[in-house]
């Protein structure tokens, strides 16, 4: 499988304060990498510099063999990388159909935007009963969806996901978790950050563990999972 | 005469001006939150260059029906106000794009107070007639009277809102510019460039605005380098009125500034006995934005809660 992403030691700062520390990160075609830590270890952070939304203080980011560094915050999407954002970033006042059709923004193919608003209702039925409503008027499960469904239309080479189970009823989680299985299935690569690290782990097929901007553990999910370190800290177990 | 159709019709004459111009402040505001104070001067500068172009076209013996020589003078004037706010924003606003609010602000009447006055070294500080060269045909319904030139401005300002509103709803760019009044960090993600829907929202205000500016002098038959205070200020009030950020709001806000004004104008003279006569009416505009402020500080079609993101 080639690399479709590599971080080497990247360093981001805000001011003063130091948000990432230095990391390695490797993400291959086709797989589902988990990244989990406490609040505050500087996910969001490493999610937001990948998207060019904040600039690194220094390291390299490698891109489907090009370097990031140089591209405008606007032009990222082109590249095939899409984020659904931390608190699902979803623009309450358009409606559902106009949140997907933002996803689409830079693509100019009417009819492959079609196919995909109809293979992203057909994955979100919920969403094509309400189509026409204003997303702020959907439930928060919903949201998500409208989030994940708007990232689709993007046509993601990689999918970031910021704790897309953030604030949702357990039941809610399942649901969205079953939908980023579907997805990776289809064959979409995919950066996963979560707070809810054992769900994460046991969908993911590789982990990294984040403490204070360092890298402390990376490894298979399943190694993860069966490590005694991260199971204390973690995992609750 | 009937004075309250009369005074209704000048009002929605009026009113659809400052709707026109309001619709500049608002949807400058509804992108970034800025108050775009040199807006009125964008407003003088469309009427002034209309006029100057007139003249000149006049002058050179150029043979043409009156509203074609307009026309051309729209033609002239619509670019350059355009131009203008395109550079303002850059010059001016974006560099401070992640200053205190305070910063723009202050900026924004500094770049008023230059235009006016670079407008007066250009046409200097006299009125300028507008050029009679419109058909002044009169027509009478119900007691009162209404001009061709009144029946066009209110005819045009209904087709430019339309035309906006069909922009802002149904377009890919109107998508793009409503998300990013709303989320501007995600709208970057999804591909927006900001810069080029803050760019594009300033040169469709101006050049409303610009429309705006030869309607206001041709209805009062003059215009002036200092005429955009007054007229930018009112509708400034007509927005906030509205329901600063709000296209709707604009619309609404300007058209009923414009029929209150005109109808208080209208019987002013009656209500104090002739003390304040019908020159006072600028009292209306701010009377209205004081009440607004105090008692509906989100204006009428605003949103009372802030918007989370
Ligand atoms: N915009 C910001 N300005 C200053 N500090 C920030 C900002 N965003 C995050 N931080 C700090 O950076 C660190 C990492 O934050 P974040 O990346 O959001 O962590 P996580 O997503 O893992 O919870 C925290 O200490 C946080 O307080
Ligand atoms: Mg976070």
């Amino acid at each position: 499988m080639s690399t479709l992403l590599e971080v080497k030691d990247l360093k981001v700062a805000y001011g003063g304060i130091h948000a990432v520390k230095g990391i390695d990160l490797e993400v291959k075609q086709g797989e589902l990498v988990a990244l989990i830590g406490a609040n505050g270890a500087g996910k969001t952070t490493t999610l937001k510099t990948l998207m060019g939304m904040v600039k690194p203080a220094g390291g390299e980011i490698v891109f489907d063999g090009k370097s990031t560094t140089k591209l405008a915050a606007h032009d990222y999407v082109k590249q095939g990388l899409v984020m659904v954002p931390e608190g699902r970033g979803i623009f309450s006042r358009l409606t559902v159909e106009e949140n997907l059709l933002m996803g689409a923004y830079s693509r100019n193919d009417k009819a492959d935007i079609l196919h995909d608003m109809e293979r992203v209702y057909h994955l979100f039925p919920r969403l094509k009963e309400r189509y026409k409503q204003l997303a702020g008027t959907l439930s928060g499960g919903e949201q998500q969806m409208v989030a994940i469904g708007r990232a689709m239309l993007s046509r993601p080479k990689l999918l970031l996901l910021d704790e897309p189970s953030m604030g949702l009823a357990p039941i809610i989680v399942q649901k969205i978790f079953e939908i980023i299985k579907m997805i990776a299935a289809e064959g979409v690569t995919m950066l996963l950050v979560e707070q809810n690290a054992k769900l994460a782990l046991q969908t993911a097929d590789r982990g990294y563990v984040m403490e204070s901007g360092k890298v402390t553990f990376s490894d298979k999910a399943s190694a993860l999972l069966a490590n005694e370190k991260v199971q204390q800290a973690y995992l609750g177990e | 005469m009937d004075i309250f159709l009369q005074q209704l019709i000048n009002g929605l004459v009026v009113g659809s001006i400052y709707a026109l111009i309001a619709l500049g402040y608002t949807m400058v505001y509804g992108i970034m939150q800025l108050i775009n104070f040199a807006h009125g001067e964008i407003v003088m500068i469309g009427a002034m260059v209309t006029i100057t172009c007139i003249n000149l076209l006049v002058g050179a013996g150029v043979q043409l029906p009156g509203p074609a020589l307009l026309l051309v003078g729209l033609m002239m004037a619509i670019p350059v106000s355009m131009f203008l706010g395109y550079s303002i924003e850059k010059i001016a606003y974006q560099p401070l794009r992640k200053a205190p609010r305070l910063a723009p602000l202050i900026t924004a009447i500094g770049v008023s107070i230059v235009l006016q006055q670079a407008a007066m070294l250009i046409w200097g500080r006299n009125y300028r007639p507008f050029p009679q060269i419109l058909p002044s045909e009169v027509h009478i319904i119900g007691g009162a009277a209404i001009t061709d030139l009144q029946i066009a401005i209110i005819a045009l300002a209904l087709l430019l809102m339309g035309g906006l509103f069909f922009m802002i709803e149904k377009t890919k760019l109107g998508r793009a510019m409503r998300a990013t009044s709303q989320n501007p960090e995600v709208a970057k993600l999804m591909g927006v460039n900001v810069n080029t829907i803050v760019s594009m929202t300033f040169v469709i205000g101006s050049a409303l605005g610009a429309m705006a500016g030869v309607m206001v002098a041709a209805n009062y038959d003059q215009a002036h380098a200092y005429m955009g205070f007054m007229i930018g200020l009112k509708a400034f009030t007509a927005a906030v009125l509205g329901g600063i950020g709000n296209i709707g709001g604009a619309v609404l806000g300007g058209i009923l500034l414009g029929v209150i004004e005109s109808l208080g104008s209208g019987y002013l003279g009656d209500l104090t006995g002739g003390v304040l006569g019908s020159h006072y009416k600028d009292i209306f505009a701010f009377v209205v934005l004081i009440i607004v402020l105090v008692f509906r500080p989100s204006g009428l079609l605003g949103e009372r809660v802030a918007e989370r993101a």
